[in-house]
């Protein structure tokens, strides 16, 4: 089981991540989502993350923690940035791999859910008009997305 | 205690950080927000809505009812938006 889970300011190379991962032969299935930050109809310039470094390091652990949990992975990779991310840039970056591909979606949508509501970070918006940014609001379809991960099995977090 | 905030509840209060002391009878991450809200106008801004709160101890997520007693760091942020 290989582990990767990082918080930083600087913009990642996927590839280059995953490539470091080293997999072996008996992984079959690698799913990797990209986080990107939209630009919101042209209107959004940048968000500015804000983290909580230390609990976010300790909070993204008992996720993935809990999705070795439920599935046999061969490894998770969790990068999300922090500070100031122009529009078009990665925010955040996932992986799972495993044996079979069932296994692998499932794992890093369920770290996905459960980054977004339970990783301590904050967007800010600034917007290309240079107004005042506004704090990204939480979304109900968010919580309803982790719901679901509860409902299917007893969830230790 | 350290007490820390976070995006909106941080630019309320004006502070990212600071040493608190509530009293005694501040059992609960509740009370503590009742307290807070108390402590002045900036504190009262942050936490009019209490249901907007997140609170989190020794840096674990907590909800309303959790005692305080043996936490070394608090912290209040509003829902998070990560990801």
């Amino acid at each position: 089981m290989r582990r990767v889970l990082r918080v930083q300011t600087k913009a990642f190379d996927a590839s280059a991540e995953i490539a470091a991962l080293g997999l072996g032969a008996e992984t079959g299935a690698l799913v990797t989502f990209t986080g990107l930050c939209r630009d919101d109809g042209g209107t959004l310039a940048a968000l500015e993350i804000e983290g909580y470094p230390e609990m976010a390091e300790a909070e993204i652990g008992r996720v993935a923690a809990e999705a070795e949990r439920r599935w046999p992975l061969d490894a998770i990779l969790v990068i999300h940035r922090t500070g100031m991310i122009a529009a078009g840039e990665a925010i955040v970056l996932v992986a799972t791999a495993s044996a079979h591909r069932g296994e692998a979606f499932d794992a890093a949508e369920f770290l996905m859910d459960y980054l977004k509501t339970r990783a301590p970070f904050w967007k800010k918006a600034h917007r290309r008009d240079g107004s005042a940014g506004d704090w990204v609001a939480a979304k109900e379809d968010d919580e309803a997305a982790v719901a679901r991960w509860v409902s299917s099995k007893p969830t230790a977090l | 205690m350290k007490a820390r905030y976070f995006a909106w509840v941080r630019e309320r209060i004006g502070l990212a950080e600071e040493d608190i002391a509530p009293p005694a009878s501040v059992k609960t991450i509740a009370d503590l927000i009742a307290w807070q809200q108390r402590r002045g106008e900036n504190y009262a801004a942050a936490f009019a809505n209490a249901g907007a709160i997140r609170a989190a101890l020794d840096r674990q997520h907590v909800k309303a009812g959790a005692p305080i007693a043996a936490a070394s760091e608090v912290a209040f942020f509003p829902p998070m938006t990560g990801g």
